[in-house]
């Protein structure tokens, strides 16, 4: 597969085309607003977290294919999932798109996240994946505005 | 513009019309002048279309940076050693250079900073500070770089003046009739871009300073997008300031240039402190040199100096006055091909235009088009291109941007659209 076939994939396609879990909660539990400021992309995560369970988020924003997929993927793989276990899976994601070995280990626990793996290859466009991530995580931590910068 | 000049030029025809008319630009030949042009990137040529952003460098530039720093290198204006009076007299040349290439009056009116928002930034914290108080009024446009917005936000919110911005129209032409209703008795200062780096709209500065200076209203021009596609004269603008940076004329990045008329310069206080621009220091009072040094404050770039008066022997050799109408049938053919793409649309339509394309894709996001052309070679540009009220203007966040140069081909731009080509095909 060429590097670029491989970067995006039928399913990063898939959903940006037809984004999952697209808008906004009505009474979110948390709420937060990510941008990359040098590209322009920007999105508001919404979350209801219950029990410390995830029982429901959404995304809105605008953004290039692999960032608007990254979060259709992450809401898909966010739900039912602990805060730990989201945490858990960011860390594995990260090292899936930044680490010069990723471990088997985090590869298996990632699922669908793992269409990501193309990423490495075009280092200027990690941010772009992770952007969903950060604003999770600014999310559950009420950071300030997240941002990949 | 008759039918000839309106037709591709194919190498062929470049090279006829290089020996028959003598202006016209040949970048075939010019394409040789540039080492990095010569590279593959990702297995296919480089086809580089990121000029507005920094332009490649030729040769000449290359070398005499590095003839100075093989042979000359010195710190300037404090040794008596050879190299010292070698480096000095390089680094004044150059200064002298960039005079006559802006037509300015006294080489006095040449300070060397680091680059056009440097340039900006001296402004606001030199002239601006000393002239503009509270209740005062700053105008500036709507399609600005953000450096042309931000100093004059910083400097306007500190001392309680507002800035008054002029609005564009669908195609990306400032609005003059807007103009004259912003000038009033409170504004101070009009901080105007001569190219827009993101739409390529030429603006009628010289009409624009007349109806300033009208009303006794002084002029920044940024001049970053307009050195390198045509000849700038800053006495017959009469424009007060003239910002540019030397790596968008082919010359090295950290340079870059204010041009200011001497009384103005004459009366504002400095910018930064240290050596060089003092004319005596006791810890009970110092004293300042006069313009250009009180505004060169600690060691200069003398390298970047010296390679900039090298790009600007470059550009006049070449014959800048050619440089737009070779631009313009590059930016034909760029234009038609991209607008015959069904959903592309191209932002930016003024009827004078530099070598700039802006546009959009249906279904495929700016950042994917320039990684998927990049593939094929093509650097192109993405993002809001530091002009982000331009794009709240029509309501997006980013488009694709690419700009041409004097070594760019008719081939270069048929590159770029096979390369769209792969990327709709990618995303349908
Ligand atoms: C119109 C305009 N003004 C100002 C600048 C700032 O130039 P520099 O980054 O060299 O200071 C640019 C370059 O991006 C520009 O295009």
């Amino acid at each position: 597969m060429s590097d670029l076939s491989n970067l995006y994939q039928d399913l990063i396609l898939d959903h940006n085309a037809s984004p999952r879990n697209f808008g906004e909660l009505d009474c979110p539990t948390h709420r937060k607003e990510g941008s990359n400021p040098l590209c322009g992309d920007n999105l508001v995560l919404s979350l209801r977290v219950e029990d410390d369970i995830i029982v429901d988020v959404r995304f809105s924003g605008s953004g290039c294919a692999i960032s608007k997929a990254s979060a259709s993927l992450m809401t898909a793989a966010l739900k039912g999932k602990t805060i730990g276990e989201a945490e858990a899976l960011f860390a594995s994601f990260k090292d899936l798109l930044t680490s010069l070995e990723p471990s088997p280990a985090s590869a298996n626990q990632l699922g669908k996240l793992a269409a990501f793996s193309g990423v490495r290859q075009f280092p200027s466009r990690v941010k772009c994946a992770t952007l969903a991530w950060h604003t999770l995580e600014a999310a559950l931590h009420a950071n300030d505005v997240a941002s990949t910068e | 513009m008759n039918l000839e000049a309106n037709m591709i030029a194919t190498p062929q025809r470049f090279q006829l019309s290089a020996v028959t008319e003598g202006m016209a630009i040949n970048p075939y030949a010019i394409r040789r002048d540039f080492p990095a042009l010569q590279q593959s990137v990702h297995g296919k040529p480089l086809v580089y279309l990121d000029t507005a952003a920094t332009a490649q460098k030729p040769n000449a530039v290359i070398d005499a940076v590095a003839h100075f720093y093989r042979h000359d290198c010195a710190n300037v204006h404090r040794a008596v050693h050879a190299l010292g009076e070698r480096a000095s007299a390089q680094y004044e040349a150059a200064r002298k250079k960039v005079q006559s290439f802006l037509g300015a009056q006294h080489s006095e009116e040449i300070v060397f900073v680091r680059s056009t928002t440097e340039a900006i930034n001296l402004v606001a914290n030199t002239f601006g500070r000393s002239h503009i108080q509270a209740g005062d009024e700053i105008i500036v446009s709507e399609m600005e770089h953000h450096s042309n917005i931000v100093p004059w936000q910083l400097l306007t919110q500190s001392v309680g003046a507002s800035l008054l911005v002029i609005p564009f129209n669908e195609q990306g032409e400032l609005d003059l009739d807007a103009y004259a209703t912003l000038l009033g008795e409170k504004t101070r200062l009009v901080a105007i871009g001569h190219v827009s780096n993101a739409l390529g709209t030429i603006n009628p500065i010289a009409q624009m300073i007349e109806i300033a200076h009208d009303r006794g209203i002084p002029v920044l021009v940024d001049g970053a997008q307009a050195v390198a596609h045509m000849s700038v004269n800053v006495r017959e603008l009469d424009c007060d300031f003239y910002a540019f940076s030397g790596h968008k004329l082919y010359g090295p990045t950290g340079i870059g240039v204010l041009y200011g008329k001497r009384e103005i310069l004459a009366s504002m206080p400095p910018y930064q402190g240290g050596g060089d621009m003092i004319a005596n220091v006791t810890f009970e009072k110092t004293t300042y040199a006069d313009p250009p040094q009180r505004f060169e404050a600690g060691t200069p770039n003398v390298a970047g100096a010296i390679g900039l008066s090298a790009a600007i022997d470059y550009v006049t050799h070449l014959g800048i006055g050619g440089f737009a109408e070779h631009e313009d049938i590059l930016l034909r053919r760029a234009t038609e091909a991209i607008t015959s793409i069904p959903g592309c649309r191209i932002y930016g339509q003024a009827s004078a235009k530099v070598g700039v394309v802006s546009f959009t894709l249906d279904g495929v996001h700016p950042h994917d088009l320039a990684t998927i052309v990049d593939r094929e070679g093509v650097a192109i540009r993405a993002g809001h291109h530091c002009a982000q009220p331009v794009w709240q203007h029509y309501g997006i966040a980013a488009t694709a941007r690419a700009s041409l140069g004097v070594y760019n081909t008719p081939e270069d731009v048929d590159t770029l659209m096979d390369a769209l080509d792969i990327a709709a095909k990618l995303f349908r």
